[in-house]
């Protein structure tokens, strides 16, 4: 309660005070915008994965008629082939594709990324960071249909044909494209989890006589570890979800693939599927075909969500403890 | 005390002082340390590498086609001849894309910013808001581009354009996309910079009888203004690279209707590609011929996205250079 009348000028004019309320309201729904795109992202994947599924155990007649073969939700894990336009829905061909393609893109971006974020942390002077950041900085801005060239046209068959006997087409090079796109990733996530590493417990190995090399392993990056998970987290994460890469170097299009544990062969992933039947759409498909797109979309938003929240948890944790 | 004998004889303790003292006066080299270091090098040596081989491909493989004909490939649109074809289309749907961006995720996501950092409390809303955009900005691009299938094109159907023709699948429902998966990487990087703000700034505004929107105005905005510039440059370079979501909201790869020109907004109203898709379809091609093609579009791509990223930098290393002149 102003008591004093000269303080009622501190307090304004109605209109200023209303105006202060509608910029306020203004950026409030900005950021209630964001929550909108959330909702609006689980509820047309669920709802239209969900009525797939449901569709698969529960067929009508017309369905049944439109696909042209039985219906029931064994599609979903038999007949090793993912070809929607022929209603097989084998969802593990996917699944083991992207799970391929993830462990050799980390295999490329782990040691390299991690290999990266420990020289410009530890060793590199404040001098060569500014010159050799930005080399990482440009490789990120590298969209990834470029990547996907690279891969195609230079890792295939410079690398991947003359080590092995293989197509053009396979699931290692674009397992090695996807893990070129991961590595300034890994490595930024990675550098920032050892640079908030305190300086006194560097100091306090080399006052015991630890070499660079010894604080390093021995002090540094264990300080540091569930930082450096959370990177690798993030990169596995970035790895399943990346889409064009796959699409167009492992092999998988012309929407059907094969079942295959086999790097070197042809394959698809969920994200190299989605693209691959949508990139088809202009054809006449089935209203099931259509739905499996959301049902595989809905399979890689719960996944890369699940690994999204553990890294944010585990990151959260480790800013917590310095 | 009688009881206690030394710990070490004097034997070891002058023997491990004389080692002590070698090391410290020799020269030689620590090989581990060193191996350890120039092996952590050789990673980042081999980004480099990557980076280099990449841009050598693109260029030697695009020099032939611009030395002969660089003003037709840009000018000219869809042919089927790999001789006569051109990038046009997906310039201009790229050019009315980073408008959407533009238009939609840069204001949204700023105004976001503000509130998340001037405004919000700290209650369960806001930290929620707060863990939904960093989720958002994990999501893989390939699921906006269903969001955008499943709302934007369905939207758009018979809204704008005509019904049957673009079935929806129009600039303006792969922009709208694009702006979404931008939205949370301006929030992110746009609330960093206004929380780089001093709080004296702050402070100072209102002490002298500044509104909260007025501080806002003349004085958080102003200095935040190169880390949100920046910021959202870098995500508008990516939009602009972004290929998976056009793709499944419908972007075109082949025969485009009428042609428009570059600026003539009623393209967004038609169905679309853009540079990305341009390079798809190229890269998709079986034939030698489409090989040029295919790098010269990359290396148009590489301009404007790396471009962005080059002038986002030297932005801010010039906002920074005249705030501490």
């Amino acid at each position: 309660m102003l008591v004093d009348p000269d303080a009622r000028i501190l307090e304004g004019t109605s209109s200023r005070r209303a105006k202060e309320v509608a910029i306020k309201l203004v950026t409030q729904i900005a950021a209630a915008l964001s929550l909108l795109v959330t909702i609006a992202i689980i509820g047309t994947l669920f709802y239209r994965a969900i009525d797939f599924v449901a569709t698969l155990a529960n067929p009508s007649e017309a369905d049944v008629e439109n696909a042209g073969v039985p219906l029931s939700l064994d599609l979903l894990w038999s007949n090793g082939q993912w070809a929607p336009r022929f209603t097989r829905f084998d969802i593990k061909t996917l699944v083991v594709g992207s799970l391929i393609v993830t462990a050799i893109a980390m295999m490329v971006a782990g040691p390299l990324g991690l290999g990266a974020a420990i020289y410009l942390s530890e060793y590199a002077s404040s001098r060569a960071r500014r010159f050799l950041k930005p080399i990482l900085e440009v490789l990120a801005g590298i969209p990834s249909i470029v990547i996907a060239f690279f891969a195609l046209r230079f890792i295939s068959p410079q690398i991947v044909q003359r080590l092995f006997d293989t197509a053009s087409q396979n699931l290692l090079a674009a397992g090695l494209g996807v893990g070129l796109l991961t590595i300034p990733l890994v490595a930024s996530i990675s550098e920032d989890a050892l640079r908030s590493v305190p300086n006194s417990l560097r100091e306090a190995s080399a006052g015991m006589g630890a070499r660079k090399m010894r604080t390093t392993l021995s002090v540094v990056t264990p300080a540091a570890v569930s930082g450096l998970v959370a990177a690798g987290i993030v990169g596995v994460s970035r790895a399943i979800g990346e889409t064009m890469v796959v699409f167009l170097v492992a092999g998988g299009g012309g929407n059907s693939a094969q079942f295959t544990a086999n790097p070197l062969e042809k394959g698809s992933t969920m994200t190299a599927a989605m693209a691959s039947q949508a990139s088809g759409s202009d054809n006449i498909i089935t209203e099931i075909a259509a739905g499996s797109l959301y049902f595989v979309g809905a399979v890689l938003f719960v996944t890369t969500f699940l690994l999204n929240i553990l890294a944010d948890r585990i990151v959260r944790r480790y800013r917590e403890k310095y | 005390m009688a009881f206690v004998s030394p710990i070490v004889s004097d034997k070891t303790r002058e023997r491990t002082r004389q080692r002590v003292q070698d090391q410290l006066e020799s020269n030689s080299k620590d090989w581990a340390n060193s191996i350890f270091k120039w092996m952590l090098f050789l990673t980042l040596v081999f980004s480099l590498l990557v980076l280099m081989i990449l841009l050598a491909t693109v260029i030697t493989g695009s020099y032939p086609l611009f030395s002969e004909r660089i003003g037709s490939f840009l000018s000219n649109g869809f042919t089927t001849k790999s001789a006569t074809r051109g990038v046009f289309q997906g310039l201009r749907g790229t050019f009315w894309i980073g408008i959407c961006v533009i238009c939609f995720a840069f204001p949204v996501g700023i105004a976001a910013a503000i509130y998340l950092e001037e405004y919000a409390t700290d209650n369960w809303f806001n930290r929620l808001i707060n863990i939904n955009i960093r989720n958002l900005a994990g999501v893989p691009s390939v699921v906006y581009g269903l969001l955008g299938l499943a709302v934007f094109v369905e939207l758009f159907d018979g809204v704008v354009g005509v019904p049957t023709k673009t079935l929806g699948r129009t600039t303006i429902a792969g922009g709208l996309t694009l702006a979404v998966l931008s939205l949370p990487v301006v929030i992110i990087t746009a609330s960093e910079a206004i929380r780089a703000v001093p709080t004296p700034l702050r402070q100072a505004a209102f002490g002298v009888g500044a509104t909260k929107s007025q501080v806002i105005r003349s004085h958080i905005l102003p200095h935040a203004a190169p880390g949100i510039f920046t910021g959202s440059l870098l995500s508008l370079a990516r939009a602009l690279g972004e290929a998976a979501p056009l793709i499944v909201v419908g972007a075109v790869s082949g025969r485009l209707g009428p042609t428009t020109g570059l600026f003539d907004p009623s393209q967004l109203g038609e169905r679309f590609t853009a540079m990305p898709m341009v390079i798809t379809a190229f890269v998709g091609q079986p034939g030698e011929q489409w090989r040029p093609l295919a790098s010269a579009a990359i290396v148009i791509l590489l301009l404007v996205v790396l471009g962005f990223n080059v002038a986002a930098v030297l932005l801010r290393n010039r906002f920074e250079a005249k705030r501490e002149g």
